[in-house]
């Protein structure tokens, strides 16, 4: 059964589709990242949604689009070259008048009901964070996995400004009982069996200094795509739980039971390096994704590339969950022998970190590897990790330039 | 609120979310009508070309089982049979 409102929700600024529809726009002029599935190329299109740059469309509805590789050559990426990506298609345009966050759940004493102009008025706080998508580069998946089927550019770093959502839960008396803070957003599926999409984080990661409800991305308001008015922002975790055009916060005593806490978003216990553990969430088998891992790219060219002999430089940026970059490695010989990268700006320990690295072309194909290594001591794998949804893929990235 | 069934909305449905949505032509073949009444009404059809042609008949059975049973797409069973017959044939492996 669809709901009235779902629908008008839905098709409410539409134009009609032709009878007939058109042929396939092949992949013409779309930089795709090598390996994803071969059909991706029969559908990606370079498209600008409503106040955004041209992105590479990987589906119209709900509308996931990723940034081309050169977006990433500064390690703040503007809000128009931003990816997005969402579960269910009914967005509303949120009016910042009538706008609240809900803020209870029986984890609170003090349930409480924010305006915009509430939140903004609370103590502000900044960020430099990357929000990276679980299933960034899960078309590169070997064996190929269903999903979004995403290349390099499912993320972006942005400065973000906000509240902190440990202000806002004193404000609603949390409970030292709760054990999980629970978000949903003003978008909602057009079924109504489809369940909403409702994140929770533990207690302890929802209280961190660095967490926030965030209602500026780079010193703007945050684009209607990315979640106008506002959005949850914790940095180091990846994007499933920044959920956008947030309208209720809710402290719980018991885990959230939710679909999109289990089965989806969830990885395989004991595979990944990670420190970060969602323990009221976890069984034996599976547990849900939380922190980044040190990951990786080459933005400065793309695979295939045409360089002159002699001096090139090759840069990118580096980043992790969080506890920050230490190094990055270089390799020119396809992995064979290795030198350190020149790191750049440090915007904090969750941005991304530019480095660059001066090598000498020899004539013909060079096989130019990155390995990023974090103050955990942490670095990138070079076989891939198998997980069935396809996350967390850090494996080195290996490119060919021709001299 | 008033409930539509998904029979009666199908017509309505093929308008876009976006104003900038254009259609996605999947392959001609026979089974496309039904992919075409039940997929997009929640979500484009670009999801399959996308998601191809690397799924075996048992992943394009499972993704038809996901959308029905975890998502609640109202598909009918003899629907479901030729939207899973169309895609092993035109987008599997």
């Amino acid at each position: 059964m669809i709901t009235r409102r779902r629908l008008l929700g839905t098709v409410g600024a539409g134009v009609a589709l032709t009878a007939s529809g058109q042929k396939f726009a092949r992949a013409a002029g779309v930089g795709l990242t090598p390996g994803v599935p071969e059909g991706v190329g029969t559908v990606a299109t370079m498209e600008a949604l409503s106040g955004k740059k041209p992105l590479i469309k990987l589906s119209y509805r709900p509308p996931n689009y990723e940034s081309p590789l050169e977006y990433f050559r500064t390690p703040i990426t503007p809000n128009d070259q931003f990816f997005v990506r969402y579960h269910l298609v009914d967005i509303p345009q949120v009016d910042p008048k009538t706008y609240t966050i809900k803020v209870g759940g029986d984890g609170a004493n003090t349930p409480l009901e924010l305006t915009f102009d509430d939140l903004k008025g609370m103590p502000a706080f900044e960020v430099v964070a990357v929000n990276q998508c679980s299933g960034n580069r899960r078309g590169l998946s070997n064996p190929h996995v269903v999903g979004v089927e995403w290349g390099y550019g499912a993320m972006g770093c942005a400065r973000w400004k906000g509240a902190r959502l440990k202000d806002v839960l004193e404000k609603a008396g949390l409970k030292k009982e709760a054990i999980e803070i629970a978000f949903d957003g003003a978008d909602g599926p057009v079924v109504d069996k489809t369940p909403d999409f409702i994140k929770s984080i533990p207690t302890w990661k929802a209280v961190e200094e660095s967490t926030l409800i965030a209602y500026e991305m780079n010193g703007q308001p945050l684009p209607h795509w990315n979640g106008f008015p506002a959005r949850i922002v914790v940095p180091g975790w990846t994007g499933t739980y920044w959920m956008k055009h947030v309208i209720a916060v809710n402290a719980l005593t018991k885990p959230q039971g939710g679909f999109w806490m289990n089965p989806a978003y969830r990885i395989p216990v004991g595979k990944f390096p990670l420190r970060d553990r969602f323990i009221s969430q976890e069984n034996a088998a599976s547990t849900p994704i939380t922190e980044m891992v040190v990951n990786s790219l080459i933005t400065s060219h793309r695979d295939g590339a045409k360089v002159s002999a002699g001096k090139t430089t090759v840069s990118g940026m580096a980043w992790d969950g969080g506890y920050g970059i230490s190094s990055v490695q270089v390799s020119a010989d396809g992995g064979k022998t290795w030198a350190a990268a020149t790191l750049g700006e440090d915007l904090g320990r969750f941005a991304f970190r530019p480095w660059s690295f001066n090598l000498s072309a020899r004539k013909g194909k060079n096989t130019v590897m990155v390995n990023a290594t974090n103050k955990l001591g942490q670095s990138q794998t070079s076989e891939l990790i198998f997980n069935p949804a396809g996350y967390h893929n850090n494996v080195m990235q290996s490119i060919t330039l021709n001299a | 609120m008033r409930i539509f069934t998904l029979a009666a909305i199908t017509a309505l449905i093929a308008l876009p979310a976006a104003a900038d949505e254009k259609p996605v032509q999947l392959k001609k073949a026979p089974g496309l009508d039904k992919v075409e009444a039940n997929c997009q009404a929640c979500h484009s059809l670009d999801y399959i070309p996308m998601n191809s042609p690397f799924p075996n008949a048992a992943l394009w059975d499972a993704e038809i089982t996901k959308m029905i049973k975890a998502y609640g797409a109202p598909i009918d069973d003899a629907d479901a049979k030729a939207i899973a017959e169309y895609l092993k044939k035109n987008y599997g492996s």
